[in-house]
């Protein structure tokens, strides 16, 4: 168990693809970090960096408090979980989690207790002799788990892990990994492009864009107070909506019909307005007064039930600028009819135009 | 329906027929005498010599040669086919394995120069080829007949697709663990080919065992005849016959084609896979 | 290559050495040979050698013989190449649709491949003998008198003969795997959209095949002119005479037996180039059958 540092970490690939653009990351002995973020940021990157399967251009990563730019993968002590499980085909089970071992000239007693200790932990005991092939899915995956817990190493590191198995499967496993990492007590890093993963298993999130990190924090904290427009698109679903806001000498305004005001505050000329869709109630008619909070006017293009609640997709007259709103189960909604749509201050963000970082207000 | 499966029978039969018939009948011919054959021509029914023929060519010396016999060309095609097709795979696997898993600066180099060499077969380069061999001493030696011919780098080809298909996590997984570049090798990536290594070895086993113009060429002393190239042996002693010895010479012919035919028959599946996935 | 590779000085080098130390020696140092001796004429009393320039190479391309023995080349590689692809097609698209012995038909079909091109030869003089070949028998029924061996055309049919039924497994094996790998789905989307059969070979099935058949096609040219040496040779009995020979029958035959160096490497040189051009187009044509699949 050790922490693990990441000082301004680069990479640039041969061809000039800077994958990585200067990262730094401080992870605490025992945590739980998600590096989340669409394919193709850097995330695999970051993680391989970490596990010594690919050069540091510029930076420095540190497990425990050894610098480890120089460390072969196998002196790092750390264990990897693939997503496609890279179990070796030709060996049994047994021998897929002792191989490790082997290689370090461990006693084959403890090889043996710890495997056995593995496997009686992912309830894989039964298949110790099989082949990888003569497994389902989540049985491979268990595997590849229990290779990483047999090393009893400072850091589990994986790598979309999950993405292999069927949405049922995925949650379960989810919910087994979350488990076994608070009972080890193993610091871990996990890379995937699901948000709902990465909220869920996270003690912190690193939403990653483009080789930076967007915002790093807690989970509900990122949901709360998402640090720019590609975070809040990013976190939670559906995404937030978001709404282009005119500014002047005499306030703010919608792009899309009235039902805002307020001083212009900051300036600007023009802002992102986000809300989410959980954040909007259905009115009667709008407020009107404007001061406090965001009325809309929308028309209903489809409404989509998915049981326990309903989300109408709608637009409004005025600019065609698409949202979306969460309502409750079993509403009824017509296509073309207008509504009215209430957000209370807190649930409403602010982001610069431009850069797309949050204004805090 | 019915009538064209009838219809897609009578063709797969006719090339059966085809395919099947010649072979057969120099099989039922072989067990008449060669007068009898010389006489009323090929045989539809089993003579009365039974194996004969097969016991002159394997264990009399002097049925052609009047001074080997089968059994020695038997051993030699066996020398050829097997070194030729170990000698291949494990030198191919090692070229392969340099080319995908490693980083070094003269790589693109020494892979133009290996896969140069299956722009020319050995037909078209066969008398320099032959020359070199003889200043090298080794016409009439097995080192000569088999190490030439490896020169051809089909099967570097075939290791190189497939070491190329091996997912990249297992060998990271096996960096993890704690294995370096010949504990790879040996402990993961050997394991692996062994179906591909079971087909290349088939292939190469029926082209060495199947080799005439290099062993005409490289062996003149008998004692390293081949069953092939004892055919052409044959076919001098043939033209100068009154009567040619026609039991013994299709023996011969059955007995050249057996041992591979036998391979190819029984390990069909991993044979064709290895052709139709080896692209050559 | 390898997203993932090792980084050694020595071992790379270390595992190349065998196939590189092969190659050198047996490869490129006759090819580089075989090329300088082209432009060579060699003392026919082995007093050393003149520099000819592209001597050999004009001889060689103007002489009426070598002219005669290209035409029958092409000729002889029409006609095995078109035959034995033919008739694999037509078994394989009958091996693909039978349900009852599929496995046997297949088994029957192919192991010819495992037959030596010596052996098929030596099986085809057999079939062809004047004296003993029921062939000869058959035809003569007809009133065509076969004399393999004396007839200028009739050696060459016995040459096709043997040249086809060596070489049909091969294009049936690599026939087959393509018919089988087309999905089914789209067999039996094909089986909607078209009722009948031939129409449908010939607008989902063939189009398919097709990356496998030009494949084949280089492969087939490639054996006639190389591989179908051994045929050749036992055909003839290796006295040619008056007989067809191919191109690369004639290098060895200019070589070995007529001792005429500079003229057997021009014509290899020759042989060399045509190879190479063959060999490029294959390698295009792996590549597209890897986009096709
Ligand atoms: N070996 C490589 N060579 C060149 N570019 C690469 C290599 N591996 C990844 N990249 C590029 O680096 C970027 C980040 O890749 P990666 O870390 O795999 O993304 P992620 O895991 O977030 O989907 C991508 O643009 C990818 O194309
Ligand atoms: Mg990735």
């Amino acid at each position: 168990m050790s922490t693990i540092t990441l000082d301004t970490v680069r990479k640039v690939y041969a061809g000039d693809v800077e994958a990585v653009k200067g990262v730094s990351i401080d992870i605490a002995d025992g945590e739980f970090i998600v590096l989340v973020g669409p394919s193709g940021c850097g995330k695999s990157t970051l993680l391989r960096m970490i596990a010594g399967l690919e050069d540091i251009t510029t930076g420095e990563i540190s497990i425990g408090d050894r610098v480890v730019n120089k460390v072969d993968p196998a002196d790092r002590d750390i264990a990897m979980v693939f997503q496609n499980y890279a179990l070796y085909p030709h060996m049994s089970v047994y021998n897929n989690l002792a191989y490790g071992l082997k290689n370090r000239n461990m006693d084959k007693a403890e090889i043996d207790r710890r495997v056995k200790e593995a496997a009686r932990i992912l309830e894989i005991g039964d298949y110790l002799d099989r082949k990888p092939r003569a497994l389902s899915g989540g049985q491979r995956q268990r595997v590849a788990m229990g290779r990483a817990i047999v090393r009893e190493p400072a850091a589990f590191l994986f790598d979309e892990p999950l993405s292999n198995l069927d949405a049922k499967l995925r949650v379960q496993m989810r919910v087994e990994i979350k488990r076994l990492q608070k009972g080890l007590g193993t610091t871990s890093v996990y890379v995937t492009h699901d948000q709902l993963e990465a909220m869920t298993l996270a003690d912190r999130l690193v939403v990653l864009n483009g080789g930076n990190i967007e915002q790093i924090g807690a989970p509900i904290d990122v949901y709360d107070k998402p640090a720019s427009t590609f975070v809040a698109s990013f976190i939670g679903s559906p995404a937030m909506n978001l709404l282009k806001v005119k500014g002047d000498e005499n306030g703010l305004s919608l792009v899309s019909g009235k039902g805002l005001s307020g001083a212009n505050a900051f300036g600007k000329s023009a802002y992102t307005l986000g809300i989410r869709p959980e954040h909007m109630s259905v009115v009667e008619a709008p407020k009107g007064d404007g001061n406090s909070g965001v009325d809309l006017e929308i028309k209903v293009n489809v409404l989509e039930p998915v049981g326990a609640e309903s989300y109408i997709y709608g637009e409004f007259a005025e600019s065609g600028e698409e949202i979306v709103v969460r309502v409750e189960s079993h509403s009824t909604y017509e296509p073309g009819q207008t509504l009215f749509l209430r957000a209370e201050p807190k649930d409403v963000h602010f982001f610069d135009a431009e850069t797309g970082a949050r204004i805090e207000s | 329906m019915k009538r064209l499966q009838i219809w897609d029978h009578v063709i797969l039969l006719s090339g059966v027929f085809f395919m099947v018939a010649p072979v057969v009948l120099a099989f039922i011919t072989s067990t008449h005498d060669a007068v009898t054959i010389y006489r009323s021509g090929l045989q539809f029914g089993f003579g009365d010599q039974g194996l004969q023929a097969y016991e002159d060519v394997l264990f009399r010396a002097g049925g052609f040669t009047k001074e080997v016999n089968g059994l020695v060309m038997l051993k030699n095609s066996l020398i050829l086919g097997l070194g030729f097709a170990i000698g291949k795979i494990v030198i191919s696997m090692l070229a392969a394995y340099a080319i995908v898993y490693f980083r070094f600066p003269m790589a693109t180099f020494c892979f133009w120069i290996i896969f140069s060499t299956l722009l020319l077969p050995l037909e078209v380069r066969i008398l320099p080829s032959y020359e070199i061999v003889q200043q090298l001493g080794m016409v009439n030696t097995y080192q000569g007949l088999i190490v030439p011919l490896i020169a051809s780098a089909t099967g570097t080809f075939f290791f190189r697709q497939f070491f190329m298909s091996v997912p990249d996590e297992l060998t990271e997984a096996a960096r993890i663990d704690g294995a370096g570049p010949w504990k790879f090798f040996i402990d993961i990536l050997v394991p692996l080919s062994k179906t591909m290594m079971a087909a290349i070895f088939i292939i190469m086993f029926v082209y060495g065992w199947n080799q005439y113009l290099w062993p005409t060429l490289i062996t003149t002393d008998e004692s390293f005849f081949t069953l092939v190239r004892g055919i052409k042996q044959i076919l001098q002693v043939w033209v100068g016959a009154q009567i040619p010895d026609y039991d013994q010479i299709m023996a011969m012919a059955i007995l050249a084609m057996l041992p591979p035919v036998i391979v190819v028959v029984i390990f069909q599946s991993w044979f064709v896979k290895g052709l139709v996935e080896s692209d050559k | 290559m390898k997203k993932v590779q090792f980084q050694s000085r020595l071992i790379p080098y270390l595992l190349l050495l065998p196939q590189l130390g092969i190659v050198g020696v047996f490869f490129l140092w006759p090819a580089a040979e075989a090329v300088r001796s082209s432009f060579y004429l060699e003392d026919p009393f082995g007093f050393g050698s003149t520099f000819v320039g592209f001597d050999n190479f004009i001889d060689t391309v103007t002489s009426t013989d070598y002219g005669r023995v290209a035409r029958f080349t092409g000729v002889f590689t029409f006609f095995v190449t078109a035959l034995s692809l033919g008739i694999a097609l037509l078994l394989a698209v009958k091996a693909d649709k039978v349900l009852r012995g599929a496995s046997s038909y297949k088994t029957l079909l192919m192991w010819v491949y495992a037959v030596a091109p010596p052996v098929a030869g030596l099986i085809g003089i057999l079939l062809f003998d004047q004296h003993v070949g029921p062939i000869v028998d058959l035809v003569a029924m007809f009133g065509w008198e076969m004399q393999v061996g004396v007839s200028y055309s009739d050696t060459a049919i016995a040459m096709v003969v043997a040249a086809v039924w060596k070489q049909v497994p091969v294009n049936f094996i690599f026939f087959l795997s393509g018919l089988q790998g087309i999905s089914k789905s789209v067999q039996e989307a094909a089986s909607i959209d078209c009722r009948s059969g031939f129409r449908r070979f010939w607008t989902v099935t063939f189009p398919l095949l097709a990356p496998t058949g030009f494949f084949l096609l280089i492969i087939n040219i490639t054996y006639a002119f190389f591989d179908t040496f051994g045929i050749i040779d036992v055909i003839l009995k290796t006295e040619p005479g008056n007989n067809p020979v191919t191109l690369v029958y004639k290098v060895y035959l200019d070589g070995f037996r007529g001792n005429d160096l500079g003229g057997s490497s021009a014509q290899s040189v020759i042989l060399m180039a045509l190879v190479f051009i063959l060999t490029i187009i294959q390698f295009r044509l792996i590549e597209r059958r890897v986009h096709y699949t």
